[in-house]
């Protein structure tokens, strides 16, 4: 199996408090992985520290054989990590359009291609249009959308990034129960044609072992549970602290309070 | 809310647009027109689209979701470089002047840009307005440069070729309007190319900016100098349409005229600074001579008018008209 | 050793008169997140209100030594005249907007004031030297003091002192505080934000014309001086922090001393050396010496 991402013994803590702790983790090419775990259990702080935004304690994260620990978000999503957000990033005062060809324009630029718009781009642009099913809000102002196709948006605009490596931070959260499904085939088929290897964020159960190979399961910053989507839901430490048969009392740590 | 949605099916067209084609238009009708106009109309042009160009720097940080209360800083740079190479070279030639007005503000801006590209908000408009008032202390107390006083200046040929009477004024409004020209057409192209449409994914969202691979700071400092280059180039020209230069120029009322004129105007297109350059020289120029006391008043009140009832500015107008 | 503590004297004056032109500025933005531009306006108000007012008592034959009331007296006029005024028909309108807008609509107060003043009080200078005068002066060791700048400094020590007091021991300051600390937290537990920001702006604008009240005896009035004014308000301010009491004072003693320093050693630098120093701290601590530190985005 070839290894995209590859975290080493990685640690992180606000103060005392303890975001993630000793997580050893290796990410297939073309895999589909979802993490699972209630609010602070460190999936987010992992997505953030592979994204850049957060420097790990210690511990290191390589990506394609090449360490990355460190890097900001703008170098690690050069070398082809790209990823989406729980509360959706807009241009909120742009177009959809507009939003996507920032996104294909940076792309291109950082590919060293020509600095001005061509058909080429316009293509590109359009195919995401197609494949997110945006075609109906192209002019519309992204600050204005409804709140399914602003996670769309996101995602499409992490997807511009020409990603080997996406990460996508809770893509239905906010989107509604008969939705949920209609959104992420669409997100699904439209990666499979890039063929891109997924990590994403998710509470739904149903999705995650709908659209997963594999599952990571995070309690209190640690994985407790690695593996394929049936055995890890079936795994007593995952039922009990993940899906909460016996609701356990935790603490909140606020450390990866999303949003 | 059924909005129409516009299809589009073919890429953007290439050529020239709107803008473009009234930017053309422009500029042949002022240079055909020049000779013709009276002198102190063809004085205010000169100083209105010296100023309009100063102005498109300001769209441009505004666009990036900026305000510098210190554009002063480098309109004054620019009037004394061009004013220094004649008061202490004797040299008069209005583009070597022009040229040196544009190197020293773009040189001054790529160092301090390296400092301001990590601020916004008001912090950006305050340290921008702290160095203007740091040349201005340094001009006021200057005797080399005529403390106060400034000094006068005056250009007699333009590369190279010598004018006589007849000709200077009428260069001097030629080179104003080409210069205002490339501005507008240079601004215009780069805003939409890829670096010059991240001004406004900047001003929306830096974060997400940085999570494409792009610098912000990178393209704040860029952004910063070519409005800085703007500002000293118009401070070049209107220090020799004047012919004099003083501290004045770099105190930060100036600098506050120009952010009048930038929320007058909109940042909707870059005809809207010469179009809001133009209306402020000829209501100050009237204002001064009627009812010198109230000037300030009717910017206050009418400052206050477009903030709260026309944030994109007079562009908003058109653009609305054209939308219905 | 003569010229420094000339030096030292220098500098304590003037940072105590830069502590109260500044104070009502650093007040206002650390309640209702306002840099307000028009701070300037409202000293030059102060000022020529002082002089009227001053003017008119001294006109009038009564004892001299009352000219000092009619100074404070001034003040508090045109922070009640103003201060509601600016606050209740205009302010109010654009809660919410972006903090630099904000500063835009307060730079259209300050060009509006501008001319109001000269409409009011003509474009010729005015003075009210007496209270200047009155008190005489003191000497340390073989240097000439007047009295009154003495004064200032107790003024402004007073307010130092008053404001510390008012914010952390009395019912209305921990209001105060609350509402800085978290504007919405503070109305949801039934705290008239309004009246808050209303009772704010007042005192703020009521410090701004006593500053150029306490001033106008020491200066000719005349168009202008709320240009001068502001920017040394905004530096002091910006050294200290944004919005910081304590950072207000520091920012007047830096600013105060950097300043007499210059004039005593190197008179050349005076001007230049006060924004220099803002702009190294701008540099070096953005938030102003009395930092906040930033929350996370996603």
């Amino acid at each position: 199996m070839a290894v995209v991402l590859e975290a080493k013994d990685l640690n992180k803590n606000f103060g005392a408090v303890t975001a993630a702790a000793n997580i050893n983790v290796q990410i297939g090419r073309d895999s589909v992985v979802g993490l699972i775990g209630s609010n602070g259990a460190g999936k987010t702080t992992f997505i953030n520290m592979v994204t850049g935004y957060l420097k790990p304690t210690s511990g290191s994260i390589r990506y394609l054989e090449r360490d990355i620990t460190g890097l900001s978000p703008r170098q690690i999503t050069r070398l082809g990590i790209c990823r989406s957000f729980q509360i959706p990033q807009l241009f909120g005062n742009l177009s959809v359009y507009e939003n996507l060809q920032v996104g294909v324009g940076v792309a291109a630029r950082s590919a060293r291609a020509k600095a001005s718009a061509t058909a080429e781009e316009w293509e590109e642009i359009e195919t995401l249009i197609e494949r997110f099913n945006l075609g109906g809000y192209r002019t519309h102002t992204a600050g204005l959308l409804p709140e399914g196709t602003r996670k769309l948006l996101d995602i499409a605009m992490a997807v511009a990034g020409k990603p080997q490596l996406l990460l996508l931070d809770e893509p239905t959260s906010g989107v509604s129960a008969d939705e949920k499904f209609r959104l992420m085939d669409m997100v699904m088929s439209a990666l499979k044609v890039q063929g891109v290897t997924v990590l994403f964020v998710e509470h739904d159960m149903e999705i995650v072992s709908r659209y997963t190979h594999r599952i990571l399961a995070f309690y209190e910053g640690r994985i407790i549970a690695d593996g394929e989507p049936e055995a890890v839901l079936r795994d007593a430490e995952v039922r009990r602290y993940v899906i909460g048969e016996h609701a356990p009392m935790h603490q909140d740590d606020g450390a990866t309070n999303h949003g | 809310m059924n909005q129409t949605v516009s299809i589009q099916k073919r890429p953007p067209a290439q050529g020239t647009d709107r803008t473009t084609i009234v930017l053309l238009a422009a500029l042949v009708v002022l240079l055909v027109a020049g000779p013709l106009l009276p002198r102190w109309a063809m004085f205010m042009l000169n100083v209105s689209l010296s100023w309009g160009t100063v102005v498109l720097g300001m769209l441009l940080l505004m666009r990036t979701g900026l305000v510098s209360f210190g554009q002063g800083l480098y309109y004054c740079l620019g009037a004394y470089a061009a004013g220094a190479l004649h008061h202490f070279y004797g040299i008069a030639d209005i583009m070597v002047m022009l040229l040196a007005s544009l190197a020293l503000a773009a040189a001054v801006a790529a160092v301090l840009g390296l400092l301001l590209a990590k601020y916004r908000s008001i912090f950006f408009a305050m340290l921008s307005l702290a160095f203007s008032m740091i040349l201005f202390g340094l001009l006021v107390k200057t005797s080399a440069l005529g403390s106060t006083d400034g000094f006068g200046l005056s250009a007699k040929t333009l590369a190279g070729i010598t004018l006589g009477e007849r000709w200077e004024r009428y260069a001097l409004f030629a080179t104003t309007v080409v210069v205002a020209f490339c501005a507008a057409f240079g601004v215009h192209r780069y805003l939409s190319s890829h670096q010059g449409r991240l001004a406004g994914a900047i001003r929306d969202n830096e974060l997400r900016v940085e999570y494409m691979g792009a610098s912000v700071r990178r393209v704040i400092h860029v952004n910063y100098v070519i409005a800085a280059s703007l500002a000293g180039i118009g401070g070049g020209l209107v220090g020799i349409s004047i012919g004099h230069v003083d501290p004045e120029m770099a105190f930060w009322t100036t600098s506050g005229e120009f952010v009048f004129i930038a929320i007058l105007s909109g940042t909707g297109s870059v005809l809207a600074p010469f179009l809001g350059a133009t209306i402020f020289e000829s209501v100050r120029s009237f204002a001064y001579e009627y009812s010198p006391n109230t000037w300030q008043l009717i910017l206050g009140v009418t400052m206050l008018l477009v903030i709260m009832f026309l944030p994109g500015g007079l562009w908003s107008v058109f653009t609305r008209r054209k939308a219905a | 050793m003569n010229q420094f503590l000339a030096i030292v004297i220098d500098g304590i004056i003037y940072s105590s008169w830069l502590f109260i032109i500044a104070v009502g500025l650093t007040l206002i933005y650390g309640v209702m997140k306002i840099l307000n531009v028009a701070h300037g306006s409202l000293y030059a108000l102060g000022a020529y209100a002082a002089t009227a007012f001053g003017g008119y008592w001294l006109a009038q034959g009564h004892p001299p030594m009352g000219s000092y009331g009619m100074l404070v007296l001034a003040a508090v006029f045109v922070g009640l005249i103003a201060g509601p005024l600016i606050e209740r028909g205009l302010l109010r309108l654009v809660y919410g907007k972006e903090e630099v807008v904000l500063v835009l609509v307060t730079y259209a107060v300050f060009l509006i004031l501008e001319d109001l003043t000269k409409l009011a009080f003509g474009v010729d200078p005015l003075s009210i030297p007496e209270p200047y005068g009155l008190l005489g002066s003191f000497e340390v060791g073989e240097l000439m003091y007047p009295t009154y700048s003495l004064v200032l400094v107790v003024l402004s020590l007073l307010v130092a002192v008053g404001l510390a007091l008012i914010l952390n021991r009395t019912r209305q300051g921990k209001i105060l505080q609350a509402v800085i600390h978290d504007r919405e937290m503070s109305a949801a537990m039934g705290i008239n934000v309004g009246r808050v920001y209303l009772v704010t702006f007042t005192v703020g604008v009521m410090l701004a014309a006593l500053g150029g009240a306490l001033t106008a005896p020491t200066i000719s009035v005349q168009p202008g001086i709320a240009a001068e004014v502001i920017v040394l308000a905004f530096a002091v301010v910006v050294i200290g922090g944004l919005g910081s009491l304590g950072g207000a004072a520091l920012g007047a003693v830096i600013v105060g001393m950097v300043r007499a320093w210059a004039v005593h050693k190197w008179p050349e630098v005076e001007l230049f050396s006060v924004y220099a120093v803002m702009a190294l701290v701008l540099i070096v601590r953005p938030q102003g010496l009395f930092a906040a530190p930033e929350a996370r985005k996603i």
